[in-house]
């Protein structure tokens, strides 16, 4: 997995409560069997109209968020299917932090998984980042977020942070406990399914 | 103090306990489907893993399989290529799969405790939010993204931060249990908390109005939980949660002497604290119908479509989102529920399309036939649920109604594969989300019980179920 360490990039604001994964990637797209590519299906329904093509009034369609890598959005993010398609097409078309007032739990993990921050601020933070303009400095080592003369900390549990600054590889990390799992294992007494 | 229900599971499964950060998990079931593992076990190939326990895992497929006729070959190419990936993965990894052809076949979450392959007091995961499900058992079961998959079939654990536990409780019996039913239980719950209101946490549900289910309908309300948005939801088990799990293809061969245990053991102690508590009485629920874009935009049958100023309650930014739910759902505040016309019924999904779904849907079709305006259709969650229908001559009573009687899977739940809703379509459906688009590009969903769905189709609008005289 590639670290995330650091960004600056100005704020994509996404001004909607409660989006779903079935928003953020519509389920024609789960059918692929790789991981990339699904950037361009990133909030289909919203950015294209019924010919496909793009529709002028919704954010992501707005040229100056085109190399923005901060998704700035509502309450209860990333709510409804498990599907880590969401993660990767918001990472696929370049989003490296999503800072909402909550995240629905599945989705908060799966962004770990894959290079991306989510971040939990309160709602009039929130907002406030909503409407900031300019370029946004998010600094994970520091726990940071600086933006005009302003500077806000954020938390996040230390393991995941290691994880994320470091890019690891969380199978490897956990092969470390290798004995305790079959110690476990030998213990257990629910049977084999077969 | 003593612990919860929850408490005891996650406890008895910790490898590695840490309390500010993630605790080690393992898994002792771990349920496969086509559309979220593939990219999992090509990270397995890519670093050169194996599946640790195979023996602890069951896949099949249900996202995309079409149900017509199941001798045609599958016309859409990435489906096919999705479903023959799931067969090379199974066979290289030696997992167990209930292919396309198998009478087990079937949505995951049903096959789970049909075949007996669910069992109390064990962890349960999928890479599927719907696996809460299998908390109906006393289960401590969810949802993962594929990473996970990938994590649990080369580790058979997961790192997970514990969630906090919280009390739903419902009290009292149901006035109609014909007409209210779980599906009306859990979206009336839905409705109060709010599509985040258990974010964070594991629900128990408890009280009378829970262990007066059957099996089934324990499950329709544990599989919405996620709906509110817990990581899983549980019920603790009693009799009827052992004999349903007597005798089936995979029932453990010490079976009894683990009923022992759990009988002794799963159940929240009395001196436990749950960090959060909701209750509902339940003679207070009446049939329920969602009008919005979350399953938390749900009112009474009898109510009408509320204006966004009612359902926000002062909050600026859930009044906006009724706003545009109302725009897409095309719908005017103020319009009776029962006033509603819609174009589609869909029975069916990991919610609603069990044994006892379809006899009491059944019971308000038999002798009837489905408005002239209205396709419907009914999807067993599995195959052998379809057997055991026929067995009953259920498929004759839809069929004579003009329903369509379809093969195993999770079809127009999430419109994977070609049933799907046309754009402006507008659909009572028994499945568990009402996204935009979730049942196809445009289309409207409301959510409904088996019965208000199937009284829907009849009377080609809502109606209350409490009303009808049957045949």
């Amino acid at each position: 997995m590639k670290p995330f360490v650091k960004t600056v990039s100005i704020i994509t604001p996404l001004d909607k409560v409660n989006v779903d994964t079935d928003q953020i990637i519509p389920k024609q797209f789960l059918k692929l069997i790789q991981k990339s590519g699904f950037g361009k299906f990133l909030f289909f329904n919203w950015r294209y109209d019924e010919n496909e093509q793009l529709k002028p009034d919704f954010v992501l369609n707005d040229s100056k968020y085109s190399n923005s890598e901060i998704l700035v959005a509502g309450d209860n993010f990333g709510c409804g299917s498990s599907r880590e398609h969401a993660v990767w097409a918001l990472q696929d078309y370049g989003f490296k932090v999503i800072i909402a007032p909550s995240f629905a739990d599945i989705f908060f993990s799966n962004c770990f998984k894959n290079g991306i921050l989510p971040i939990s601020l309160e709602q009039s933070m929130v907002e406030k980042l909503q409407s900031v303009s300019t370029n946004v400095e998010v600094d994970l080592e520091n726990q940071t977020i600086k933006f005009n003369d302003e500077l806000v900390s954020f938390n996040i549990d230390p393991h995941k942070k290691k994880i994320l600054l470091e890019g690891l590889d969380d199978i490897a990390q956990t092969n470390h406990y290798e004995e305790k799992i079959s110690e476990f294992e030998k213990n257990s007494k629910i049977p084999s399914v077969l | 103090m003593g612990k919860t229900l929850f408490e005891k599971i996650w406890d008895s499964h910790t490898v590695v306990e840490n309390h500010s950060s993630p605790s080690l998990l393992y898994i002792d079931r771990h349920l496969i489907h086509e559309v979220t593992s593939p990219q999992a076990f090509e990270g397995l190939r890519m670093n050169n893993r194996k599946v640790r326990r195979p023996d602890l895992t069951i896949a099949t497929m249900d996202h995309n399989v079409p149900t017509n006729d199941r001798k045609l070959p599958i016309l859409d190419e990435t489906s096919a290529i999705q479903i023959k990936t799931l067969e090379k993965n199974c066979n290289d990894f030696g997992i167990k799969l209930f292919g396309m052809d198998s009478p087990n076949q079937g949505i995951v979450h049903v096959i789970g405790p049909q075949l007996g392959i669910t069992l109390p007091g064990t962890t349960i995961v999928c890479g599927d939010s719907h696996t809460s499900t299998h908390g109906a058992f006393g289960a401590l079961a969810f949802g993962i993204g594929t990473s996970e998959v990938e994590h649990v079939l080369a580790t058979q654990t997961l790192w997970l931060q514990q969630p906090k536990s919280f009390e739903i409780r419902v009290e009292g019996k149901r006035a109609n249990p014909f007409a209210v039913t779980a599906k009306d239980i859990i979206l009336s719950i839905i409705k109060h908390i709010g599509t985040g209101g258990g974010t964070g946490t594991v629900i128990e549900y408890r009280g009378e109005g829970i262990s007066d289910l059957s099996m089934e309908q324990r499950m329709t309300i544990c599989n919405m939980s996620i709906e509110a948005g817990a990581r899983a939801g549980l019920i603790a088990p009693d009799e009827k949660t052992f004999e349903y799990l007597r005798n089936r293809e995979y029932t453990p061969k010490n079976f009894e002497s683990l009923v022992d245990f759990w009988k002794d053991d799963l159940k929240t102690d009395t001196d436990s604290k749950f960090s959060k508590q909701f209750i509902l009485k339940a003679n207070e629920i009446a049939p329920q119908v969602s009008w919005g874009t979350n399953p938390g935009m749900t009112c009474d049958v009898t109510e009408n479509v509320p204006s966004p100023d009612d359902f926000s309650k002062g909050d600026a930014n859930q009044k906006k989102g009724a706003e545009k739910a109302l725009e897409y759902m095309d719908l005017e505040s103020g319009t009776p529920i029962q006033e509603i016309k819609i174009d589609r019924v869909f029975i069916g999904s990991c919610t609603n399309a069990r044994l006892e779904d379809l006899i009491e849907a059944s019971k308000v079709v038999k002798g009837n036939k489905v408005s002239q305006n209205v396709r419907a259709m009914v999807v067993p969650g599995s195959q052998l649920v379809k057997k055991q229908a026929e067995e009953l001559g259920l498929d004759k009573i839809f069929i004579d109604a003009n329903f369509e009687w379809r093969e195993a899977g999770c079809s127009m739940c999430l419109g994977m594969n070609p049933d799907i809703l046309s754009p402006g379509e507008r659909c009572a459906s028994t499945s568990n989300r009402n996204f935009e688009g979730r049942q196809g590009n445009g289309g409207r969903t409301h959510l409904v019980s088996p019965v208000m769905a199937a009284a829907a189709a009849i009377y080609g609008h809502f109606v209350d179920v409490r009303k009808l005289s049957l045949n």
